[in-house]
């Protein structure tokens, strides 16, 4: 079997009080590329940091699995430890502990103990990573995310992500507040990832991260659900026409969430 | 209930012990005087905490300690601390009362350091003790327990690096109460003469988690103008020991004071760390940590006051308190009229893993300078949710994270600490204390 498959069932999601999403439903395998797309407010990053246990969100109806297991019974570590990964919008800042520390603690965690990664591999796999995503290499033993500017974030979302090699990924807007040279570092670091044993869920609300990573599949969500699929022939149309034809064709009047058809 | 405040050692007690030890007459005037100060001061005002219920007067004052003859009689608590056995040859082991274990390196004794037993310098090196001992430091008659101090001094070391010396390895002082019931009244006097530098690390270890006893420790540290005194320590007293731990510094022109204070206590505790920038340019880095755990209670306050025309003092307190600790933390920055363009900047953080524990921080900033600058930063908080969140999206444990979390957190004052093997140890205190 090729890669993991991780299945979004009918998902409800609150936060303080407000439902968020309305009953998503998406499938992603191993091997295939999605990209969800949308204007902003309209659940995307809710359906990401759900997905993996961010605190803030309450599930309150439908299924998540991962191959098959329950990943809404799992704590978020253990939904990693499963093969799950999130590139988060806005990684959290942790002083006192290096990024290197952290990632090999992260590496060691999926790994059984007395089994740990020798540190000289650990050491020369960072270096190598590190230069392939064009980071500079003292950011090693800067604290985790400290001070690190807006770029410097994602890419190190990007290191860790190659670093972990998770089985599914979601990518919660890995292109914002990136200028054109990082982006296209980032989008190589996430393409350098790509094969029959990786599925990849990438959130943008512009198309011009999907011009240098090509979507298998497209979705585009409003009202908290996925309202179009498509091929990436959907995703150049949005770029083209922007979202307005389909809430004409949907007979949406504001796609954000609260809102009803 | 209310505690007894009256000492069961009186003035008689005081004469005969010291003239056991054949002390000095000045310093036997010392004790004597002291002793009715004793009687008269009022204990230590603290704001916020409140001590009437402390033991301050149940202990065993005198109790010899033998010498040590080989590495192996030390326990393993006090041999962590070592390292290798003769990783260090600036080294004291006081035991119980006593100095069991001393040795200074040649080349140091060659250049004029002084690193003895303190009622031995109080005869050898007479002048330079009777001049610094409790008198531009700390008084005598500051309060109660200062007072105390002096009547019942039983233990201490005194450190002096002449004019120019630079000590390039550290000095090393393990305070090792390895009676449960002994009391430490112990004082550590160091002066950095002119345009010296040293670097001191001092661990305080008792074995007392049922026993009841008493640390009163005062230390004195003078940097002269132009020294560089680094002056680490690690205090790690079983819950059995009420600990008064008074530090003050004393900075001349152009010289350095920075302390990284690792407060590991696991009984009720109040700690002073004040230091006095004199001279012009001076500078001083307070750093210190705290964890608390169990019931106990603990008063900080780090101070620091600004003499000397731009002159520099950094505050910064980090704490974590579990279970039902509570502690205060206080932080003062004082300019005094005249210090112009000073810095006084402080910052407090304390962090709490329980519901039941309680921490404060408490900035003071006072001014009398316009043509200053100052600042302060204070938080009390718990861990944060959607930080272990991130932690934990890795594949890290919720008890990995939050321990990576709290190390992080404490951290800037840990990796101050002057002595890989005290800091590593100063880790593991940290670690038995947090889980």
């Amino acid at each position: 079997m090729a890669g993991s498959t991780l299945e979004i069932k009918d998902l409800h999601v609150e936060i303080e009080g407000q439902e968020i999403l309305k009953g998503v439903n998406l499938t992603i395998k191993g091997g295939e590329f999605h990209a969800v797309m949308g204007p902003n407010g309209t659940g995307k990053s809710t359906l990401a940091s759900a997905i993996m246990g961010h605190p803030k969100y309450e599930i309150t109806k439908g299924t998540v699995l991962l191959d098959g297991e329950d990943v809404l019974e799992m704590e978020v570590d253990e939904r990693a430890q499963a093969g799950l990964f999130l590139a988060m919008q806005y990684p959290s800042e942790i002083s006192g502990v290096t990024n290197s520390d952290f990632l090999r603690s992260s590496i060691n965690a999926r790994r059984e103990e007395g089994d740990e990664i020798p540190l000289m591999q650990f050491i020369k796999e960072m270096d190598s990573t590190m230069d392939y995503l064009e980071i500079d290499k003292n950011m090693a033993q800067r604290y985790l995310n400290e001070g690190f500017s807006g770029g410097e974030k994602k890419r190190n979302e990007i290191l860790q992500l190659m670093m972990l090699k998770p089985a599914i990924a979601i990518l919660d807007e890995i292109d914002s507040g990136l200028d054109i040279d990082a982006l296209k570092v980032v989008s190589k670091g996430i393409n350098k990832m790509r094969n029959d044993e990786f599925g990849c869920l990438i959130i943008t609300h512009y198309q011009r991260l999907l011009d240098y990573i090509t979507p298998d599949k497209v979705h585009v969500m409003m009202q908290g659900r996925v309202v179009k699929s498509g091929g990436p022939e959907l995703a150049q149309r949005l770029e083209a026409e922007g979202y307005d034809w389909i809430k004409e064709e949907l007979g949406i009047e504001d796609e954000t969430v609260g809102q009803n058809a | 209930m209310k505690v007894d405040t009256q000492l069961p050692y009186d003035k008689e007690y005081i004469t005969q012990y010291s003239e056991r030890r054949n002390e000095p007459q000045w310093f036997r005037d010392t004790r004597l005087k002291a002793a009715d100060l004793a009687d008269e001061l009022p204990m230590p005002k603290l704001e916020k905490t409140r001590i009437r219920n402390w033991n301050f007067t149940n202990f065993k004052h005198e109790v010899s300690g033998a010498q040590i003859e080989k590495y192996e009689e030390l326990p393993e608590k006090v041999r962590v601390l070592l390292g290798e056995k003769s990783a260090n040859d600036n080294l004291i082991i006081v035991r119980n009362n006593d100095v069991a274990y001393a040795s200074l390196s040649k080349e140091l004794e060659e250049q004029g350091v002084i690193f003895k037993d303190i009622f031995t310098a109080m005869s050898e090196n007479e002048d330079l003790v009777k001049k610094y001992f409790m008198q531009e430091g700390v008084s005598v008659d500051e309060n109660k327990l200062t007072a105390r101090h002096a009547a019942l001094l039983n233990s201490g070391v005194f450190l002096y690096v002449p004019k120019n010396v630079k000590v390039e390895k550290p000095i090393q002082v393990v305070f090792w109460q390895e009676d449960p019931e002994a009391a430490l009244f112990n004082h550590v006097l160091l002066v950095a003469d002119q345009l010296s530098e040293v670097t001191y690390v001092e661990n305080y270890v008792s074995q007392n988690e049922n026993e009841e006893s008493v640390a009163n420790i005062v230390s004195e540290v003078f940097a002269l103008d132009g020294a560089k005194v680094s002056y680490g320590a690690v205090d790690n007293f079983e819950k059995g020991t009420t600990t008064y731990v008074n530090r003050r510094g004393t900075v001349g022109r152009d010289a350095t004071l920075e302390w990284a204070l690792g407060q590991m206590n696991d009984g009720n505790t109040i700690s002073e760390n004040i230091t006095n920038l004199m001279g012009e340019n001076s500078l001083c880095h307070a750093k210190a940590v705290s964890v608390g755990r169990g019931d106990q209670k603990q008063d900080f306050t780090a101070k620091i006051v600004h003499f000397g025309k731009e002159s520099e003092g950094y505050i910064l307190q980090h704490g974590v308190m579990k279970d039902n600790a509570a502690s205060i933390f206080n932080g003062v920055g004082k300019i005094e009229h005249g210090a112009s363009k000073s810095n006084a900047e402080q910052e407090s953080r304390v962090l709490m893993l329980s519901q039941g524990s309680r921490g404060d921080a408490n900035p003071i900033l006072l001014i009398d300078e316009d043509d200053v600058t100052a600042g302060h930063a204070a938080s009390v908080g718990r861990v944060d949710p959607v930080q272990l969140y991130y932690l934990m999206s890795r594949g890290i444990s919720k008890q990995e994270a939050e321990r990576l979390v709290i190390h992080g957190f404490l951290s800037p004052v840990v990796k101050e600490i002057p002595i890989e093997t005290v800091q590593n140890q100063l880790r593991e205190v940290i670690e038995g204390k947090v889980y």
